[in-house]
């Protein structure tokens, strides 16, 4: 299998999840093309809604569906998923702590030559900061379904972003997502990577290329920044001493943000962030506006070396 | 009849006492639209739907959204007289520790179907429960009151076109329609006029009422069951008036978020239990 957008994944998982159990609803918003909804909408009618261009009435609804026992999927772009309906999901999913499941396609600046108004480079922070809110981005096809698999199992509201670009594949179909819990894709005691979503793949990038110049990168995918795992990032803490955090998102709130906060009481260490950096981007093809927002893997071996002669 | 509409009208007065006395325990609190809510909540809990306090998870209950939620103490109330609570909880009404948080909290107080407070929600929350309980067979009911003011919110209406497009007939909307919002009049704040032809533009079964007649209500609740299985959502706009009961709290925009003093109280009390509301 080529490359695929995340978006695909879930679209697909849930097609399997709509045959195995009927316990879930999944509510559009008018973009069930683009959400990769529109073949579980022909296929169970039934458990499917589409509420149209209406984001914050899509949210209550889905609270609506919680109250009686459904898991309730809402399913938009991650601009409006996170800003559009923030204060329903806050006040209705998240103070309520329902099984609403907010799945957003569009995450960072995966809509690349959309522009800014459809580049998600907020959510994950400003759902961060909401009690009760799991938030989590997965970086491939394989990891996507298996996320989408343990959210539907996941007791309480939650956020998941999606890529609308594809990304390549670096799981098996067989990998096992816990949500809250880090993945060691690599091994090491120099410096630890520490990257989710599609930017995981710079990391992997920029990973092979320092390992190949003779330094020991520890590779860690936190597709989960809250719950946090806290243990993990720890333990690398004190294997490396330096943390360099790989994000499409801004800089400020998200992944990086959430591992400052671990690595500030501790008192020990020294990390980086590579991300968005407070700016809105702009259209243009996505390696390109990486490269040029200084978020891909050559930016990542920059930040690597740099940190090495601390 | 009238010895229903007796009880009724006794059970109304009681629950506007147990509202005047929580928010002047409370020192704070919603005595307006608390006491415009007041007549058609005790033809609700005591009539209309289906409900039972010794278990208040039914599955087959009929659902009750306060999205007005700062009016939380009419339902505090009815809870309370209805024995979902010890009655002395009202005393605690958003004190520390209480479950009678300032505005309803679904997972504090038994028999609050949905946590409110934030204007505009509730009737989006009323469509996904009147789709999932449709779609699973269930024949309980939703009910959901709505302020004249909270319907400025454009939620509102988008959760209205849902509502007509899933021929929602186990939906009801109560719009508490007594003019008044935090700020003043609702012709000076934000006019909605003509209610009812809004509503029925977006494709509601409409009935108007007089809020506080209980035999209206009665009646008007009657009526309603017609439209049962008519695969039309119902809105009940309900006229009303702010503080009803009180006569120096009605139709007076300050009294929407004030509660009343020892000497105002007793006043109030004096006025609702004289039997002269």
């Amino acid at each position: 299998m080529g490359p695929q957008p995340t978006r695909q994944a879930y679209g697909d998982v849930l097609i399997e999840l709509g045959s195995e159990r009927d316990d879930f609803y999944v509510i559009d918003c008018d973009i069930a093309k683009s959400m990769k909804t529109i073949e579980f909408s022909e296929k169970f009618p039934q458990r499917h809604i589409n509420v149209g261009i209406a984001e914050q009435n899509a949210a209550g609804v889905a609270a609506g569906l919680a109250t009686l026992g459904y898991k309730a999927i809402v399913s938009t772009y991650a601009v409006f998923g996170s800003m559009r309906m923030l204060e329903q999901i806050r006040t209705s999913a998240c103070y309520t702590n329902l099984n609403v499941k907010v799945c957003c396609s569009h995450g960072g600046l995966t809509p690349s030559t959309d522009g800014v108004t459809h580049q998600a480079i907020e959510d994950m922070g400003i759902y961060r900061t909401i009690p009760n809110m799991a938030v989590m981005m997965p970086a491939d096809y394989y990891s996507t379904k298996a996320m989408m698999r343990a959210l539907l199992d996941y007791d309480g509201p939650c956020y998941i972003r999606f890529t609308r670009d594809a990304m390549p594949n670096y799981y098996g179909p067989d990998v096992e997502i816990v949500i809250g819990k880090g993945k060691v894709l690599r091994e090491g005691c120099d410096l630890s990577i520490i990257a989710n979503g599609d930017l995981l793949h710079e990391a992997l990038k920029a990973t092979e290329a320092l390992v190949k110049k003779g330094i020991d990168v520890e590779l860690i995918d936190m597709h989960t920044i809250k719950p946090l795992d806290e243990e993990l990032i720890l333990k690398t803490l004190a294997k490396t001493g330096k943390i360099i955090t790989v994000e499409d998102h801004n800089v400020l709130n998200g992944l990086g943000s959430a591992v400052a906060d671990v690595i500030a009481v501790q008192g020990n260490g020294i990390m980086r962030k590579v991300g968005l950096k407070d700016q809105f981007a702009e259209s243009g093809p996505y390696h390109d506006l990486l490269h040029k927002y200084e978020m891909d893997s050559c930016y990542i071996i920059k930040m690597a070396e740099e940190l090495l002669k601390k | 009849m009238n010895n229903k509409v007796m009880y009724l009208e006794e059970k109304a007065r009681e629950l506007r006492t147990t509202i005047l006395t929580m928010i002047h325990g409370a020192e704070s609190g919603h005595p307006g639209g608390s006491l415009s809510a007041a007549d058609y909540v005790t033809v609700l809990y005591y009539d209309e739907m289906n409900i039972d306090p010794t278990n208040p998870k039914m599955e087959n209950r009929d659902r009750f959204i306060l999205s007005k939620g700062h009016s939380c103490p009419v339902l505090y109330s009815v809870l309370a007289q209805k024995g979902y609570f010890d009655y002395d909880i009202i005393y605690t009404l958003r004190k520390f520790g209480s479950i009678l948080q300032g505005h309803p909290d679904m997972n504090k107080v038994p028999g609050i179907d949905m946590t409110t407070g934030s204007l505009g929600q509730g009737l989006s929350v009323g469509v996904g429960m009147g789709i999932g309980l449709k779609r699973s067979g269930n024949n309980a009911r939703v009910f959901v009151a709505l302020g004249d003011g909270e319907i400025n919110e454009g939620q509102i209406w988008e959760a209205a076109a849902c509502a007509a497009k899933y021929k929602l007939d186990n939906l009801v909307a109560i719009v508490d329609y007594n003019g008044i919002q935090n700020d003043s009049f609702t012709k000076e704040i934000m006019p909605m006029e003509d209610i009812e032809a809004k509503w029925r533009a977006f494709g509601w079964e409409v009935i108007t009422c007089d809020g506080h007649c209980i035999k209206d209500l009665l009646k008007t609740f009657d009526y309603m069951k017609r439209f049962r299985h008519g695969e039309k959502p119902i809105c009940i706009v309900a006229n009303t008036v702010k503080g009803k009961g009180v006569s120096f709290m009605e139709h007076v925009p300050g009294w929407h978020g004030v509660a009343p003093n020892d000497a105002e109280l007793a006043k109030a009390l004096e006025e609702i239990n004289g039997g002269d509301c």
